[in-house]
């Protein structure tokens, strides 16, 4: 049915897992993407300017 | 004004600058916005796993090997559960850090005897079967040596046990009615009455699936599907998530441990690594009265990349 | 009625303690210092909001039962926007800590704010495992069994038997939820009493020459 189907997944992710395994650390690769994306918004967000700078400056 | 000592990784100066406009609702409900439009995002495009549970009837019919030399571990008490100790029984040696033997100060809170309640109550509770009856009986009324005589016979077998036309083989004489009982209860577990027997008992309504669940991990079936999963203590498996998706990332420190000595080669490795955690916990919560710790934030600098646009404005001053 | 005997009162007493430190401009603010300008200050939010589509989904979830998602397709699409509103939960909560980390945002007197977060941190991972517990799948089946030997050990698993499927849910659709909650408007109010923690100093101006907050 059309409306069953519009809930269906579009990539889901249920193939048997991929891994990475170096040396004792054996971490998946999915789990591996979120800590670098955390890693990389973490930093992104201490770098990327910040808006509204100049209204700042208005009300010191 | 106090005339206290500032302590600069303790107090905070008063901050005498100036302010600027801010709309929390309107932040709030921003924040809301995307984050409810990310979440539909993922959820459309990935999903989310959902591998279904086995049965002691899916178990057994799978791999009926593996469940009967189970069920006969769980009559002769040499299962997992059988000799785990406390919360389930007597029978085995509890975790301790030291002298801190918690779990068996605490006790036998969750009464279990593996031999009754996983395979004599439920071939009782068989309809019709005056012949496994009988057999319960003489299993029952015979002296704890004469089953000992039983077990080991059926124990010699067992290393050979087949699984033909719908009956456990195991070539075992002098084993007593260890092979009706055994060959019975996988016949009832195949039947997917097993599973009922061991959820409902003698209830109708019940939500606690203690039994069946101890009864399955006692097996190596849930284990092998797990470790094809990358589930398995040994490959970090408290971190994962069947096929791709992420898991519990945020235990990665608790599943470290069990990868190192001494808590991967502990009998009381659990409680180790527990212990870690909580103490790590402990200081987590306590950094602000910890000096040395609470300097860190100061000495690795990052704060001046967050506030560098008051520094800057500030420097200039 | 005496003004005397309305002071004495537990409500007025209460309400007077709690509008001192809470006045409505603080509780709604429409200003904030302008030292507040980096992405970092969104994580919190980004964590309250998830928090609320959590809640959200849950609610929707229970509406339908716990085996609702097993055969429903509209059901499994909500429970995926429950995984993945944890997900993001989780990844904005752990930001948030590195940030007020690195800010040490404890000063000043905020060590209650930080000590409320670690607390809501260690509930929100309890609160996720019973989740896995109840998901009613092979899943939970594995983690629930793994688990047990964990909880065990401490002497906890005697009363909290991560097997009693029963049990786990209503840990986890009653009392987590009532935590967190709780815990999460304290944190919040204290962020709103205490206000932003102001940047270090230390760098620009000699220390015997700051006016520390009094306390």
């Amino acid at each position: 049915m059309i409306a069953l189907s519009f809930f269906a997944a579009i990539l889901p992710l249920n193939t048997l897992g991929h891994y990475i395994h170096w040396h004792f650390i054996y971490i998946s690769v999915a789990n591996f993407t979120v800590v670098i994306l955390m890693i990389v918004t973490f930093v992104a967000a201490l770098f990327l300017p910040f808006p509204g700078r100049r209204r700042r400056k208005e009300n010191k | 004004m106090t005339t206290k000592k500032f302590r600069p990784d303790v107090d905070a100066p008063e901050w005498k600058g100036g302010h600027t406009p801010y709309d929390i609702l309107k932040e709030g409900t921003i924040a809301l916005a995307i984050v409810l439009a990310l979440v539909i995002v993922l959820a459309v495009v990935f999903g989310s796993p959902d591998e279904k549970a086995i049965t002691l009837k899916a178990w057994s019919t799978a791999d009926p090997v593996d469940f009967a030399t189970t069920a006969f571990s769980e009559l002769n008490g040499t299962s997992t559960t059988a000799s785990y100790g406390a919360p389930y029984n007597h029978n085995g040696p509890s975790q301790q850090i030291g002298p801190l033997q918690l779990e068996k100060w605490v006790g036998v809170r969750i009464p279990l005897n593996t031999a009754t309640d996983f395979v004599i109550n439920p071939l009782k509770a068989l309809p019709n079967e005056p012949a496994l009856d009988a057999d319960l009986v003489h299993y029952q009324s015979a002296s704890s040596s004469t089953r000992a005589r039983w077990f080991n016979a059926y124990a010699k077998g067992a290393t050979n046990m087949k699984y033909r036309h719908g009956t456990v083989v195991v070539n075992a004489t002098g084993a007593g009615p260890v092979p009706v009982m055994i060959n019975d209860l996988t016949t009832m577990a195949r039947s997917g009455a097993l599973d009922q027997d061991l959820v409902g008992g003698n209830d109708f309504f019940t939500t606690d699936y203690t039994e069946s669940l101890l009864f399955l991990s006692d097996g190596q079936y849930l284990a092998n599907v797990a470790t094809e999963q990358h589930l398995a203590g040994d490959q970090w498996g408290m971190m994962n998530e069947t096929g791709n998706y992420p898991g519990q990332a945020w235990l990665w420190l608790y599943a470290f441990w069990y990868q190192v000595a001494p808590f991967n080669n502990s009998g009381n490795g659990d409680a180790l690594v527990w212990g870690v955690m909580m103490l790590l916990s402990l200081i987590l919560l306590f950094v602000p009265f910890i000096p040395g710790l609470r300097s860190i934030p100061r000495r690795l600098r990052i704060y001046r990349l967050i506030w560098r646009e008051h520094y800057r404005d500030s420097g200039g001053a | 009625m005496s003004s005397e005997e309305i002071d004495r009162q537990w409500t007025t007493r209460l309400r007077r303690k709690v509008a001192g430190k809470l006045p409505p401009e603080k509780l709604l603010p429409d200003t904030q210092p302008s030292y507040v300008a980096s992405w970092i200050y969104v994580f919190g939010v980004a964590t309250l909001a998830a928090l609320g589509v959590v809640i959200g989904t849950g609610c929707i979830l229970a509406l339908r039962g716990p085996q609702w998602w097993h055969g429903s397709s509209y059901g499994h699409f909500v429970n995926s926007l429950h995984l993945w509103s944890v997900e993001v939960f989780m990844f904005s909560m752990v930001i948030h800590l590195w940030g007020k980390f690195a800010m040490a945002a404890w000063r000043g007197g905020r060590m209650l704010t930080w000590m409320t977060g670690v607390v809501l941190f260690l509930a929100s991972v309890a609160t996720c495992f019973t989740g896995y517990a109840i998901q009613s799948n092979f899943d939970s089946q594995w983690i629930t069994t793994q688990a047990k030997d964990g909880i065990n050990a401490t002497g906890a698993g005697a009363y909290f038997n991560v097997l009693n499927f029963g049990q786990m849910l209503m840990w986890h659709i009653v009392l987590m939820p009532l935590v967190l909650v709780l815990i999460t408007g304290m944190h919040i109010l204290l962020v709103r009493a205490k206000g932003v923690v102001p940047p270090f100093e230390d760098d620009l101006v000699p220390a015997a020459k700051i006016t520390r907050v009094s306390e």
